[in-house]
């Protein structure tokens, strides 16, 4: 329980969903051939990270932020420069690392001062305007971040697909740099969300649940409310500015779409409220089921469309068609706020439905 | 305090002229930075017509916040459903649109417009009742019904239309320039301060002078006395959000008009902008809201003419200003 903060699943299905989960990324290079597999597998764990770090957030202090994946851009961009710039060496990983972090945090406290003081909807409003100039700002600055194209690079030796650590002849599988580059993001994403998970049930932990739900009486009680709000979302930053970090070593590349665009906003927002918001593990469970289905469901909604316009069915093929996945998920997702607002988690911990059980508000 | 006669008329609030100057003053200012009368007039009259498109889509946000609080994440749906229920009709009649008559083009355009509005407002009522309703006074939930909302209704655009971008030519009569000496102004620039300006009076005679006005404003400062007195704020409340979807829808009309293109990403972008004007404005208040549209579509504009590299950042740092100067807005509505 030490590694679990004391903040076990706390319900016996949920316990075996993410032991699933779990075992079925670690074993993913092994159990499930092919390339797709092993990036869905790397994606999840990127996002869980990142999902987690949102949590904090919207799901422990309650304060909705627009300017999440700015951080995540951040820590994208920061390592692709790097690696761009100073060629395929560690040096470069760890200048990216080194510069990436702190900057996330220092954007992330100038922020917090600027609009932490003010109504939830306030910080909401200032970070979608900071986070859609930092994306524009990305775009035309070409010459540094390589405009709308991104950057690609080339990862050192050791990560590399072609370096083979363990031969296939040994056990029957091939250990390459790129196995271990995804274990790589595996250990990271699995540490960070346990860091997460201490932050969450530290004292600090608890005080941001207090200003979340009352912030009047957490600022009566003693505590500045505005410095666990920077403090948290700091944190947030590090975290999210960390799995970009990720993100991008193990997609070789940084660019606006993958790391920056508003719509990997709206994808985080999607997992953690399906996941379940205030959980940390829904950021688990949100990650798995909203990448499974982008990139699973997608082909079943293809059969579909095309057996409704094959029935002759007006409208439905287009409301069908594969590129429409995420109208289907925002619909979960407005059920979802409205009828399980602690998603997927709290529903597990608490099958009645007991309305009081949930802790968001 | 001075000592007040039973008949004298109650002392008149203060007019805050501030942020009213504001504007005059910015555009002033760049007179002798951008040098050349005549591009100082255009400059100035395509902001006025950007600012008075912007005013157009945010003024039912603002009032919406200002009246309950609600603040819709998804105001740019109604835009983006706007624009495309524009080219429902527009398109089928395409050959009046090119016709070269002034009343050919707006006996099109009109009932365009006029279903867009339609349309959106409709749409309102159901976001209203839908998302709105049940998670009242909730501001975190608000916010996620509403962004859930947004990204619903920009894919069943997609779904309906297609992702590609609509092309939506300006009526023939409505290209070009009014020149003035050495000056030219696009002709749609002046029907579309001409409409904004129109809006902006009709807003402000409906809630000054008139007994709904007065309701309005009454509930801006204060719900629960309204609604103790008797009237009944939801369905008032009701009104004002579809009359304010209403309005961006037209906004979304007018704005694909003058980009002469519809696309559903254009609810993105159009969105940050407005939450920038309903910040800089005050939340809440219709004539922060004009003066904060007008002052965003000066340092567009102007920033664009002078030192295009900063156009990217200009709104932040406007609003940065803005929030130094006065840190809830230009025109702070009291009880928030």
């Amino acid at each position: 329980m030490m590694i679990l903060s004391g903040d076990p699943p706390r319900s016996r299905v949920l316990t075996l969903v993410l032991v699933l989960i779990i075992l079925a990324l670690a074993a993913t290079p092994f159990l499930f051939p092919g390339a797709k597999a092993l990036n869905v597998a790397a994606k999840i764990c990127v996002f869980a990270a990142l999902v987690a770090s949102y949590d904090l957030l919207l799901g422990y202090t309650g304060s909705v932020s627009f300017a999440h994946t700015m951080f995540y851009g951040i820590g994208s961009y920061a390592i692709a420069i790097a690696l761009y710039g100073m060629g395929p060496n560690w040096a470069a990983v760890a200048t990216g690392i080194v510069v990436g972090l702190p900057l996330a945090a220092l954007l992330a406290l100038a922020i917090g001062l600027f609009s932490l003081r003010v109504a939830a909807i306030f910080f909401a409003m200032i970070t979608l305007a900071v986070a859609s100039a930092f994306q524009v700002l990305a775009s035309q600055l070409s010459w540094l971040t390589g405009g709308e194209d991104g950057r690609s690079f080339q990862l050192p030796e050791l990560l590399r697909p072609g370096t083979v650590l363990i031969s296939k002849s040994l056990f029957g599988f091939e250990v390459n740099g790129r196995i271990l580059t995804f274990y790589l993001v595996f250990a990271v994403s699995a540490l960070m969300i346990l860091a997460l998970l201490r932050v969450v049930n530290s004292p600090f932990g608890r005080v941001l649940q207090a200003i979340r739900e009352n912030r009047f009486r957490a600022e009566a009680l003693g505590f500045r409310t505005v410095f666990h709000l920077t403090y948290a979302n700091c944190l947030a930053a590090l975290v999210a500015a960390g799995a970009g970090i990720l993100n991008a070593l193990w997609l070789r590349y940084a660019g606006p779409d993958t790391s920056l665009s508003f719509s990997i906003m709206l994808d985080i927002l999607l997992m953690v409220v399906i996941g379940g918001m205030g959980t940390i593990y829904g950021a688990i469970i949100g990650a798995s089921i909203f990448i499974l289905a982008q990139n699973y469901l997608q082909s079943l909604m293809g059969v579909a469309s095309t057996a409704a316009s094959e029935a002759g069915l007006p409208l439905l093929p287009g409301l069908l068609h594969p590129d429409r996945w995420l109208l289907w998920l925002g619909l979960l997702f407005i059920a979802s706020v409205y009828f399980f607002p602690t998603g997927v988690v709290g529903r597990l911990r608490n099958p009645a439905g007991d309305k009081n059980g949930g802790s968001s508000h | 305090m001075t000592e007040l006669a039973a008949n004298d008329p109650l002392p008149k609030p203060k007019r805050d002229i501030a942020p009213i100057l504001l504007p005059i003053a910015l555009a002033l200012l760049m007179i002798p930075l951008i040098g050349s009368t005549s591009s100082w007039l255009t400059l100035t009259a395509a902001s006025l017509a950007m600012g008075m498109m912007i005013f157009i889509m945010a003024s039912g946000l603002t009032l919406v916040f200002g009246l309950m609080d609600v603040l819709n994440f998804g105001h740019g749906a109604f835009i983006a459903v706007g624009a495309y229920v524009a080219t429902l009709v527009l398109a089928p009649f395409a050959a009046s649109i090119q016709a070269d008559s002034l009343w050919m083009n707006l006996a099109v355009l009109a009932p365009a417009a006029l279903l867009s509005m339609a349309v959106s407002g409709a749409l309102g009522l159901v976001v209203e009742r839908v998302l709105i309703l049940p998670v009242y006074g909730q501001h975190l939930k608000q916010i996620l019904m509403t962004t859930g909302g947004l990204i619903v209704a920009e894919q069943t655009l997609y779904a309906l239309w297609g992702p590609q971008i609509i092309p939506m030519p300006l009526p023939t009569s409505l290209r070009g320039s009014f020149i003035l000496g050495d000056v030219a102004i696009a002709k749609y620039r002046v029907l579309a301060m001409l409409i904004g300006l129109a809006i902006f009076i009709a807003i402000q005679l409906v809630l000054n002078r008139s007994k709904l006005g007065l309701l309005i404003r009454a509930g801006v400062e204060n719900r629960e006395m309204v609604e103790a007195l008797g009237y009944r704020i939801r369905r008032l409340f009701l009104g004002v959000f579809m009359t304010g979807s209403a309005l961006a829808g037209l906004g979304g009309v007018m704005w694909a008009l003058y980009r002469e293109q519809v696309h559903a990403s254009m609810s993105d972008d159009l969105t940050v902008l407005i939450f920038i004007v309903v910040i800089i404005g005050g939340l809440g208040s219709i004539g922060g809201c004009f003066i904060g549209a007008i002052l965003v579509a000066m340092v567009a504009n102007y920033g664009g003419f002078l030192v295009p590299k900063l156009a990217l950042v200009s709104n932040i740092l406007l609003m940065v200003a803005i929030l130094m100067w006065r840190p809830r807005g230009l025109y702070a509505v009291t009880s928030r």
